[in-house]
Formats: structure tokens, C-alpha cells, sequence
């Protein structure tokens, strides 16, 4: 026992002589929980904006009919490597950097569990991203198969196929590695008193979270590594030719894919849970059904991925089997948004940028949740699968749901990491156009997808020119609302402003706002005692 | 509704015609989508009736809900502000109103799911089909195949007939005005009487790709090595339009689909027409033939059709098949063999429905001039069959 102490003071002597190391170091070492937090925030807003310029792209090609500034070859490039980066590159890294930033100062950790390791997942990170990037530049481009990589046409593609799928093995062992930090972090350095149930929403969602993506990576790294040896070592796993079937890929893609799908909006739920309460005043109603509304949402993500799948054909059974359980899934979603919406009543609201992007996500998001249920509908679904309704759909949960809430938890906790408040006008500003600029480019998509627009075209029939135009419009819109909330939010918002206090929101609870602003390099180093 | 729509936007294009707008205004789509189309396209079977109005009982469904939920929220935005000084409440939770908002909404998702379900087993039912069709997805093309029913074994392609010049290319203006039906007009229409259960089975050649008509409610994957297959019944005559829906490649926004629904007479005229085209394009019967090509020909008819019997010798199997090498039919007058090729005799079967004049004349001229036959009569033109056959 008295050799710990010994060891312990000698920790503090260590930290404190290195404290904060400067220059590169200070980054490619980093063993911080802040600093690579910011680093994950940084790279995936990075990617959030090359992401963005691939959309603008598509959405340049799609304002006419006809083909006027790429051969649709090089778009169907465009839709894959836009939701490739999209979800691997930006919403997936951008909430690891909020766990990386928030769990241990909402448990009252000195850090994460594994240092070393954190630095390794990160630094995956920009590797597989320059993969993914410079497969651009390769003979015959980038992957054209759609981000969902679906066999035999995944099987036809370049050399740019084999990067990607290298670029996903990569960040899938990144966020494999992430996912055991958190877990070991959540469940074993929580301060003393900080019971399981007792937890903030965020650290909860994060918790289930991470046991989904341990669940979930090494399948998709399963189906693409097949992939992989199908079109290089004469395997035919998914070639009918040699006794494969295409079909079996997307029953193991969707096996991954629909977990994925919780993996991208359960922390988004964990952040609207902590504003809502913040910003009403109020605590937050019913905590104990919002965790077993997730855990419930984690279980039944696992049994309803064919519901992506309806028109491959499968037998009557497994289409009403899926059609139930996908529709099930709306139950803990909607008591999820009753909730929030219960916290809200007979608050005492205030409507800062983070709570009005905290109410435009339960706004915008519910309305991606009813076209999901809609689309649960199996003969519905059978109508409008792989048609814009889809993509408007998966837009609002995805856009409106993750992104936004995203926005939300940077205007939240922001002052906590830049010790800085962000200019309140310029906040709101950012909040009302990308949610009218959102609706703009996305709404018009369900009347396009109900009237039968496939997806993934290049060009359409005329007469879905003018919804078209307006969406490209309402895209470009929405693109310049996010270089507006990096120039005119964020930068100045790190340069200067007025100083954070430890706790610059009135109803705000949690160990977080009990560490001054910005949070010092070292944080509770002795545990706090919670409550 | 509907009807004003259509009434509008042909009022709309009718006035721009009046006042020298160009003709390429946009138009709506026969079969196809109207231009700036808001719901589902017209539906033109059962099934896609049902769709349709499922689709708008959950919409209704879920409006209701929406305004309900959002109206609680937003009474409360208004109201239990701060700046109104309003007080927080500490209330934060209550088991029965977990339960009930638990409970009513796993009533009302079963309630919804369940007139679903009817439809989900009607559209699965493929069984009594009055016609089936194989359609064979390629890379960027459609391969149709008529198996069973009226119109058994017509086949055909169906490929864009937009015309590249009204789609243009990066840098290249299309040259001529779009068409109404742009990207949506094929060469070879797929044509199925009106009113008839038709099966449509599935498959692939290269990837997947996926057929649909948004107006029949229809749509199934083509997955290469597996058939997979759906129906429809169309109740209204008229030409139907829908595009191919899983992402094949470059080429996947031009490959449409056309269905023509005829009336059943119009139906038996199409299948006289299209099967005497068939048989035309096969081959010509009144083309003169040299003696060189016809045997060659004949080799590939008799490898396939004769080598079982009579062996690729010619010399048969004694006491079973006829020798044809130094056959005194096969070196004898050309009539005799020709009436034996086209009624049989014996165990020889009558080839007059499976092979062609040409395949037969062709067969003919090879048995006369292989082996050690010299016939003196050592070519058949497929004209002299098709007068033997009448």
C-alpha cells in the first residue's frame, strides 16, 4: 500500500514537471484526455467539410436534368465517399471526441483508462481518412459501390475498392479500441458516489453505445475482409458462380449497418438529455426509463436489419417478423421524446443556442422518426426503398439528429474547453439557418422519393426538376451556414471573448462545471465525491 | 385533386406554349411522375391502391401524433419561460405515465402494422400466374423472357431510347429538346394484357439491379444466380414506367422500364406480331445458301439435334439408329429425306416444330457431303423445305 503512495507522489512530481508539452508533441504524444478529444473534434469537422464539398458536388449535377459537370461514373463516386466519410469520418470521430472531453469530467476521472491507447485510435484516424482521400487519385478512382459497398459491384470496382475497405478495417479498430476505453473508463473510474444509476445521461448512452460498436465492428470488418478476398484471393462468398450469394453480404452488412445506425444517434440522445434539463431547470423526467429506453433500443437494433432489405425477396414470415420488430423500436424512441418533452413542461426555460438546437433536434429528429416507422411499413417500404424518401429519411435522423445535437453539446460544453463564451447573435444565427437551410434541401426530398425518384442517379426525368433545384439550392445554403459557424462561432470563440465561469449555465448540473473554464490540462486528480 | 393538378399543370404548360415558350416546358409523364408530383403515383393494381392508402393512414396516423406532441411542446416553449417568470416545477418522473405513454404507443404500432400485414401476405402471393415473365437484369440493359402463358417464348432486350443527345455529356449542351418521357422511354416495351395475374421472375446477369413500377406497387431485386420473383395485375390499360432502383454501375439512372398494358385482344395481336418478327430475324427461309455454309451450319445442328442416335461418325448404332454414311437416303433424291426430317419414321422424330427450314436444310446438306457421302443432290436450300412442309 505504501509503495502506491510513494508512486502516486512521484506521478505528480513527473506531471508536473512535463506539464502541458509543447509543439507537435504536444499532439502526436498526446495522452490527454482534452487534447485528443479536440484532436477527434478537429479531424472530424475536417472531414465534416470534405464530406460536405463531395454533397455540394452531387447536388451541383442534380440541379438539372441531364449531365453537365461529371460522367456518372465520378458521381457514383461522390455518393460513396460522402457517406463513407460522413459516417466514418466525421459523426462517428465527432462524438468520441465528445466522450473523450466529457466522460471523465462528468464521472470525476482524471482521464481515460487507457492513455496510450487513445492516443493510438486517434491517430488511426487521419491515416485511414488519407486512404479514403487518396483513392480519388487512383486508376479508376474512388469506390462507386455506395457506402453500403453492396456485392457483386463492390467486386468490379479499382483499386480505390481495396483502399476503402483498408480505410474501414482501420477506423473499425479504432473504434474498437475507443469503445474498450470507454467502457473500462465508465465502469471503473467513476468518482465515489457516482453510482451506476446515478450517472449523467451522456456517460449512459456512451456506455451502450460502445458495447454496440464491440458488437457490431468485427462483423463489418467480417464483410468486407470477405469482400476483399473475393476480389483478390478467388473467393466466391458472394459470387452465385462459385456457390456464394450476394444476399448473405447484405445480411451481414445490415448487421453491422443497423447497430450503426444507434451508434450515431444513441449519444446524440445522451446530449439532448443533459441540455434539456439544463435549459429547463428542471431535472431530467424519468431517468430511469430514458436507460432502459436506450439499453431496449440497443437490444432490438440487432433483430430488424432486413428491414433495409425487403425487396431482396425473402420469405412472408421474415418480412413480417422484421416489419414488427422495426416498428417496436419507435416505442422506447417515442417515450424517449416524451420524456424530454415532460422535462420541458412547467420548466423555466431560457432558449441559448445550445437548448434551441437541443429543441430543433427533438423537433426535426422526430420527423425522421415518423418516416421511419412509415417506412417500416414493409409494402410501404417495398414502394419507396432506394427512392429520395429514403435519403430524406435517413438525412433528418442523421443531419437533424446526430449533426444537430452535436451543435448543440459544442454551444453546451464549448465554454468549458475554450474557457471562452461563444457570441450568443452568431449562435443563433448558426441554429435558424441550418435548420431552415436543412429543411430547404431535405424536405422536397419525400415528395421526390413518394413520386419515385431512385436514388443514387445522376439524372432524372425532368419532372423532378424543380424539387431538384430547390434542395441544391437549400444544400449550398446549409453548406455556407457550417463555414459560417467555423469562422464566425468557433475561431473566435478559442481567440477570445468574454471569460467562461465554471459554470456558465444556470440550471446545468454535473461534476463538469465543478472544474473551472477552460478545464485546467489535469483535472480531478483527487476523485471528487459525488453528491 | 388529382385531376386539378393535372388540369393546372396542363393549363400552366399551355399558357407558356401560347406565349412562344420553347416546347421543351416540361410536361407530366404518361404512366410516369407529374412534374413537381407531391405524393405516390396513381396507383394502376389492388396493390398499389393498398399502398397508397396505407401510406396515407400513416401519414394521417402520424400527423395526428405530431401535432399532439409538438403542441404539449411548443404550449410549453410558449408559456413556461423563464422570462415570463415562469417557476420550474421538481416533479420528475410518475411510473403511470411511463406505463401509459409506454402502452399506447405499442397499441397503436400494432394497429398499424396489422392491415400491413394483409398486404404483405397479398404481394408474396405468386402462385396462378396467367403469364410469366423472366426478367434478366444486365449491365445497363433489360433481358425479358416470356416462360409461360400467351406469348411463351418471346424474348427480347429493352434498352434506353432517350437519345444521348438530349442527355448531353460534362462540357457537351444536348443538341436536341427532351421528351416527355425522358429516361423514361425504352426500345422494346414490355407488353402484358390488362386484367391478367402476371409473375415476374427475377435475376441478373453481372450485379444487382431491381425492377419497379411505382404504379403497380412492384418492386424486387435482380440478384445475379438467384431468381427471385413478384406479380402484379394491372387493372387499367396504358403504358407504366419505372426505373431501375439498386445502384448497378455507371449506367444506372438509364436503364428504365416500360409496361405496356394492352387489352387481351390487342395482347394476342402483339404476340402474332412480335413472334412472326422472331421467326424472321431468325432466319430468312427464302436466303440462297452456299454449299460451304449450310455445312457448316448443319455441323453445329447436328451436334446438338443428331450426334445422340446417329453418332458423330454417321454410321449410327446397328439394330437401333440408321447409318447415314453411305445411306442410300442420304445420297439418294433430296424429297425423301426431307419428308423424313420433317415428319420422322420410325424412332426418327419429326424435327418440323423444333428446327427451322434453315436448321433443317442446313443438317440436310451436311449429312450429303460428310463422311463418304457424294450425293449428286448435294445441297437443300431452306426454300425447297418450307414447300415440303405445305
Amino acid at each position: 500500500m505504501s509503495t502506491t503512495t510513494v508512486d502516486h507522489a512521484h506521478d505528480h512530481s513527473h506531471d508536473h514537471a512535463h506539464d502541458h508539452p509543447h509543439g507537435f508533441r504536444r499532439w502526436l504524444f498526446a495522452t490527454n484526455h482534452k487534447d485528443i478529444g479536440s484532436l477527434y473534434l478537429w479531424f472530424a469537422f475536417t472531414m465534416l467539410l470534405t464530406g460536405g464539398v463531395l454533397a455540394l458536388g452531387i447536388r451541383s449535377e442534380l440541379f438539372q436534368p441531364g449531365l453537365q459537370l461529371m460522367q456518372p461514373e465520378f458521381f457514383n463516386q461522390l455518393t460513396t465517399m460522402h457517406g463513407l466519410i460522413m459516417v466514418f469520418g466525421a459523426i462517428m470521430p465527432a462524438f468520441v471526441g465528445f466522450a473523450n472531453w466529457m466522460i471523465p469530467l462528468q464521472i470525476g476521472a482524471s482521464d481515460m483508462a487507457f492513455a496510450r491507447m487513445n492516443n493510438f485510435s486517434f491517430w488511426l484516424m487521419p491515416p485511414a481518412a488519407l486512404l479514403l482521400a487518396g483513392s480519388f487519385w487512383v486508376p479508376g478512382g474512388a469506390t462507386a459501390a455506395g457506402w453500403t459497398l453492396y456485392a457483386p459491384l463492390s467486386t468490379q470496382m479499382g483499386p480505390g475498392m481495396d483502399m476503402a475497405i483498408f480505410a474501414v478495417h482501420i477506423m473499425g479498430a479504432s473504434s474498437i479500441m475507443g469503445s474498450i476505453n470507454i467502457i473500462t473508463t465508465i465502469l471503473n473510474m467513476r468518482a465515489p458516489g457516482m453510482t451506476l444509476m446515478k450517472m449523467p445521461m451522456f456517460c449512459w448512452t456512451w456506455l451502450i453505445t460502445a458495447y454496440l460498436l464491440i458488437a457490431v465492428m468485427p462483423v463489418l470488418a467480417g464483410a468486407i475482409t470477405m469482400t476483399l478476398t473475393d476480389r483478390h484471393f478467388g473467393t466466391s462468398f458472394f459470387n452465385a458462380a462459385g456457390g456464394g450469394d450476394p444476399v448473405m453480404y447484405q445480411h451481414i452488412f445490415w448487421f453491422f449497418g443497423h447497430p450503426e445506425v444507434y451508434i450515431m444517434i444513441l449519444p446524440a440522445f445522451g446530449i439532448v438529455s443533459q441540455i434539456v434539463p439544463a435549459f429547463a431547470r428542471k431535472p431530467l423526467f424519468g431517468y430511469a426509463s430514458m436507460v432502459y429506453a436506450t439499453a431496449s433500443i440497443a437490444i432490438l437494433s440487432f433483430i430488424v436489419w432486413a428491414h433495409h432489405m425487403f425487396t431482396t425477396g425473402m420469405p412472408v414470415t421474415a418480412q413480417l417478423f422484421f416489419m414488427y420488430a422495426t416498428m417496436l423500436i419507435s416505442v422506447p424512441t417515442g417515450v424517449k421524446v416524451f420524456n424530454w418533452v415532460a422535462t420541458m413542461w412547467k420548466g423555466s426555460m431560457t432558449f441559448e443556442t445550445p437548448m434551441l438546437f437541443a429543441v430543433g433536434f427533438i423537433f426535426v429528429f422526430t420527423m425522421g422518426g415518423f418516416t421511419g416507422l412509415i417506412l417500416a411499413v414493409t409494402p410501404i417500404d417495398i414502394q419507396l426503398q432506394d427512392t429520395y424518401y429514403v435519403v430524406a429519411h435517413f438525412h433528418y435522423v442523421l443531419v437533424a439528429g446526430s449533426l444537430f445535437s452535436l451543435f448543440a453539446g459544442y454551444y453546451y460544453w464549448g465554454p468549458k474547453w475554450t474557457g471562452f463564451m461563444y457570441n450568443e447573435t452568431r449562435g443563433k444565427i448558426h441554429f435558424w439557418g441550418s435548420l431552415i437551410t436543412f429543411n430547404i434541401t431535405f424536405f422536397p426530398m419525400h415528395f421526390l422519393g413518394l413520386a419515385g425518384m431512385p436514388r443514387r442517379y445522376a439524372d432524372y426525368p425532368a419532372q423532378f426538376t424543380d424539387w431538384n433545384v430547390v434542395a441544391t439550392v437549400g444544400a449550398f445554403g446549409f453548406g455556407l451556414m457550417q463555414v459560417y459557424f467555423i469562422l464566425a462561432v468557433v475561431i473566435p470563440s478559442i481567440r477570445g471573448g468574454q471569460p467562461a465561469a465554471a459554470k456558465p449555465w444556470e440550471g446545468a448540473e454535473g461534476l463538469e462545471w465543478t472544474v473551472p473554464s477552460p478545464a485546467p490540462f489535469h483535472t480531478f486528480e483527487e476523485p471528487p465525491v459525488f453528491k | 385533386m388529382r385531376h386539378a393538378k393535372r388540369y393546372k399543370s396542363f393549363m400552366l404548360s399551355a399558357a407558356l406554349l401560347a406565349t412562344g415558350m420553347p416546347a421543351w416546358a416540361v410536361v407530366d409523364s404518361q404512366g410516369g411522375p407529374a412534374v413537381r408530383q407531391l405524393n405516390l403515383q396513381t396507383p394502376a393494381t389492388q396493390i398499389a391502391e393498398q399502398i397508397y392508402s396505407l401510406h396515407n393512414l400513416m401519414l394521417v396516423i402520424c400527423l395526428a401524433i405530431f401535432v399532439a406532441v409538438f403542441g404539449v411542446m411548443f404550449y410549453s416553449i410558449l408559456k413556461h419561460r423563464k422570462s415570463l417568470g415562469h417557476k420550474a416545477a421538481t416533479f420528475h418522473e410518475s411510473t403511470s405515465v411511463e406505463i401509459a405513454w409506454t402502452v399506447v404507443p405499442f397499441i397503436i404500432v400494432i394497429l398499424m402494422a396489422l392491415p400491413a400485414t394483409k398486404t404483405v401476405v397479398a404481394m408474396k402471393d405468386t402462385s396462378n400466374a396467367d403469364i410469366t415473365i423472366k426478367v434478366t437484369g444486365m449491365q445497363w440493359k433489360w433481358g425479358y423472357d416470356y416462360l409461360k402463358g400467351e406469348g411463351e417464348g418471346i424474348s427480347f432486350l429493352s434498352t434506353l431510347a432517350t437519345p444521348r443527345t438530349q442527355i448531353g455529356a460534362p462540357g457537351v449542351e444536348p443538341t436536341e429538346a427532351r421528351g416527355d418521357n425522358y429516361l423514361l422511354e425504352v426500345d422494346n416495351q414490355v407488353v402484358v394484357p390488362v386484367n391478367k395475374k402476371v409473375r415476374m421472375i427475377t435475376t441478373a446477369n453481372d450485379v444487382i439491379h431491381s425492377w419497379t413500377i411505382p404504379a403497380f406497387g412492384v418492386k424486387q431485386d435482380a440478384i445475379p444466380g438467384f431468381v427471385r420473383d413478384t406479380w402484379f395485375k394491372a387493372d387499367k390499360i396504358g403504358v407504366y414506367r419505372g426505373q431501375c432502383v439498386e445502384l448497378c454501375g455507371k449506367e444506372h439512372a438509364f436503364m428504365p422500364i416500360v409496361v405496356n398494358v394492352v387489352s387481351e385482344d390487342d395482347y394476342k395481336k402483339w404476340v402474332d406480331v412480335k413472334k412472326k418478327e422472331m421467326a424472321a430475324k431468325a432466319d430468312d427461309p427464302a436466303k440462297v445458301w452456299t454449299v460451304d455454309e449450310l455445312k457448316q451450319r448443319g455441323e453445329k445442328v447436328y451436334a446438338a439435334n443428331c450426334v445422340a442416335c446417329h453418332q458423330a461418325t454417321g454410321k449410327g448404332v446397328p439394330g437401333a439408329f440408321a447409318a447415314l454414311d453411305g445411306s442410300a437416303v442420304v445420297n439418294g433424291e433430296k424429297g425423301a429425306q426431307i419428308g423424313i426430317l420433317l415428319n420422322g419414321k420410325n424412332a426418327m422424330p419429326a424435327w418440323k416444330s423444333t428446327l427451322s427450314d434453315t436448321e433443317i436444310a442446313a443438317v440436310i446438306t451436311y449429312t450429303r457431303n460428310s463422311w463418304s457421302n457424294k450425293a449428286a443432290e448435294n445441297i437443300v436450300q431452306p426454300a425447297e423445305v418450307l414447300a415440303a412442309r405445305k
